[in-house]
């Protein structure tokens, strides 16, 4: 297991998404308002593109410098007593956390939220490992009782689910009597993790920002699960993806506003928490082990690449709250646990264009992402990049396409090819057409005009018109 | 003034209506119009799609199609943006990456074009009726034009607008996209049309022939009494 999510091929999948109609009045609702809330907390500190152009430059000076950071955060952790791990694969890194977990002979591991273990699929590998997996943030927690459902959104995992839906699932699986209100949901779950909590062996958290300059690594939450995940096991490991770290806590304060006004429209959320190694002499509380784990999982082959930028990303899924193609398929329409444009650009550089090739495709190339995104990644200039990869490098664009642009590039470049070509259209597609309108095209129009009307070729097209009023016939 | 008119493909075979009004528009605000019969597609279908070599050959043309022009024009905000681009396209060829930024500085979109280089905001059209207007992403987000249309059509007498819900949304055309994924552009654009149809408008107004042709052609195949207007007709409609 990798990243990828779900079965089917990807027109299967966005059916399954467009014919979900809970999923998309969910999809839709939380737009609107995570949209909304967005525009109003970006707009409240007045210069906000200020602050993306800020934040892109700590962003792009951190790749340029990734191995000096990395070197620095990781001297800092061993000074302080942690390990760390520099894990190149995905198997690498739960290879790792498996022999911790074996040694510390852990029966037990509390989560914190974290994408890059569901990329590297950790949790199967703990529980081949004969461990218990329990996953602490609520929307994790929900669709891991929910038969592990797949994350459909990297920062509202149970976004597809309504409170009827969670209702059901926790009747169903935990014995739930109370009603779909938010909060007795999460009293109960709350409840339960307690147990949990006090219980585990080991704690393992993501990471939204490492601070090299400290050995620090920090998390952003609205529930406090991660603080008991870090402070009550003995054991802790954290898992971060190679490029999420800042210099100092100065960037970190920068970097860290615009993740929670991009993500969920708040100043800053309940909790930030920073952290710095296993617990010293004097502390009250943390582990009495710490691990950290860097995972590469194919990041140091986009470094220096054409998709370098993608690797700003700091996951508060923006694009993805703004995307209007996410908007109507869901996120598990992806295949992958990157969904949105976020995802369409970085599965296929993770996961091959094999299993991802039609994510770049899924765009209309609006620019809403590119727009939204506080980092400024020019997404939709990514996602056409792999556009153009795979037309080049990989030969899996379709024959009738390749042969239809190829007779583009003839027609568009010789005029008058292009003038004959627009010249004959209303006779070649005098069979299909109802007076002003095409309703069933032949060709690449079937597509087209199976949803809509297509105008018909003018008869006197616009050069024609010209020609003859500048001969005094059209006046 | 001198303008060079840049038609677009899809107005030169589909909507030659735009281009008349567009022509008719500009000579009433006293512009003089150049169309050069060299000119073909700006390159945008195959460039979107990935075949960004077999798109060159077009640009190089209209490059040199334009290469004269004091000022070139379109009714098309897409296809200006395609011409901005240019200069990124041709980056690593100096010769051409000259003449594209040359091309690039000087193109305009129509209504950018009225009230930033003519310095008007008041066409003298009238036309009555309630409209709502569809702001193309290509137009507002990769152009930034923004403000010359609303400040137009504000200016057409008898016109009653209504703003569209979820404006900045976008169509579902995003060319070969409506019929690669038209599955999901039929999930955008019945979302666009029904967001029309709330506003009670009997004209839909837009600037961009690619949405126009999509949002048009679903309100056409779905039976709906809306218009759809290019803002080149309704600026020329007296």
């Amino acid at each position: 297991m990798t990243m990828k999510i779900g079965t089917g091929d990807f027109k299967e999948r966005v059916d399954q998404g467009i014919h979900d109609s809970f999923m998309r009045g969910a999809v839709a609702g939380a737009q609107e308002r995570m949209g909304t809330r967005r525009n109003d907390a970006a707009e409240e500190l007045g210069n906000w593109e200020d602050w993306r152009s800020h934040g892109e430059e700590i962003r792009q000076h951190v790749l340029e410098h990734l191995d000096y950071y990395l070197q620095q955060l990781s001297e800092n952790i061993a000074s302080r007593g942690g390990h760390v791990f520099f894990a190149q694969t995905g198997e690498e890194a739960n290879q790792y956390i498996q022999d911790v977990v074996k040694r510390k002979n852990a029966k037990k591991v509390v989560k914190a939220k974290s994408m890059v273990t569901e990329e590297i699929a950790l949790n199967d590998c703990l529980k081949q490992a004969g461990c218990e997996v329990i996953e602490t943030d609520l929307g994790e927690y929900i669709l891991q009782v929910d038969d592990h459902d797949p994350p459909s959104h990297i920062v509202v995992p149970a976004l597809h689910k309504n409170k009827e839906q969670i209702r059901d699932v926790f009747a169903e699986r935990l014995g739930y009597q109370k009603t779909s209100k938010p909060e007795e949901l999460a009293g109960h779950a709350r409840l339960k993790l307690r147990e949990e909590f006090l219980s585990a062996d080991i704690g393992i958290t993501g990471c939204n920002f490492a601070v090299a300059e400290t050995g620090s690594f920090s998390l952003v939450t609205n529930e406090g699960n991660a603080d008991l995940v870090t402070a009550l096991p003995k054991t802790q490991i954290t898992v971060m993806g190679m490029e999420r770290l800042v210099p100092t806590f100065e960037e970190l304060e920068v970097l860290v506003s615009l993740l929670t006004r991009s993500a969920v429209g708040q100043k800053l959320t309940s909790y930030i928490t920073v952290l710095t190694g296993p617990r010293e002499e004097f502390d009250v509380d943390g582990p009495e082990e710490f691990h950290l784990v860097i995972v590469d999982n194919g990041r140091s082959q986009i470094l220096g690449g054409e998709f370098q930028s993608i690797l700003q990303c700091i996951r508060c899924a923006a694009c993805i709250n703004t995307c209007p193609v996410y908007r109507h398929v869901g996120g598990h329409s992806y295949g992958s646990i990157y969904s949105g444009p976020i995802g369409a650009v970085l599965s296929p550089l993770l996961g091959g264009y094999e299993d991802y090739k039609e994510l770049p495709y899924a765009s209309t190339l609006c620019g809403a992402c590119t727009d939204v995104c506080p980092v400024k990644i020019p997404l939709h200039q990514l996602l056409h990049k792999h556009r153009q990869n795979i037309v080049e490098n990989t030969g899996q664009a379709p024959i009738s396409e390749k042969l239809a642009m190829k007779a583009f590039g003839l027609g568009a470049a010789s005029p008058s090819l292009y003038k004959l070509g627009s010249k004959i259209a209303p006779a070649a597609m005098n069979p299909f057409t109802q007076g002003d309108k095409i309703k069933k095209g032949p060709g690449p129009l079937k597509a087209w005009t199976e949803i809509r009307d297509f105008p018909a070729p003018n008869k006197e097209r616009f050069r024609d018109w010209y020609k003859n009023r500048d001969k005094g016939g059209n006046q | 003034m001198k303008v060079t008119l840049f038609a677009t493909c899809l107005v030169d075979m589909f909507q030659s209506n735009v281009g008349k009004a567009t022509v008719e528009l500009l000579e009433r605000l006293g512009c003089e119009i150049i169309f050069p019969e060299s000119q073909v597609c700006c390159g945008q279908p195959a460039y979107n799609s990935g075949y960004v070599r077999e798109s060159k050959e077009a640009m190089k043309r209209m490059i040199r199609t334009f290469q004269n022009a004091e000022y070139v024009v379109s009714p098309s905000g897409s296809c200006v943006a395609m011409f901005k681009e240019y200069p990124h396209i041709f980056k690593e060829d100096h010769e051409w990456g000259l003449l594209a930024q040359q091309l690039a500085e000087k193109t305009y979109e129509l209504t950018q074009f009225i009230v930033d280089v003519l310095h008007i905001e008041d066409v003298g059209a009238q036309l009555n009726g309630k409209a709502t207007y569809h702001t193309s992403c290509h137009m507002t987000r990769l152009l930034g034009v923004k403000s010359a249309p609303m400040i137009l059509l504000n200016n057409v007498k008898g016109l009653e607008y209504t703003e569209l819900p979820g404006k900045e949304q976008c169509c579902g055309f995003g060319g070969t996209f409506s019929v690669k994924m038209a599955q999901i552009s039929e999930q955008m654009v019945d979302e666009k049309v029904t967001h029309v149809e709330e506003t009670g408008a009997d004209y839909l107004i837009g600037a961009d022939a690619g949405c126009m042709m999509n949002i048009g052609g679903r309100i056409d195949r779905t039976g709906k009494p809306i218009k759809v207007m290019h803002i080149a007709e309704v600026l020329n409609s007296r």
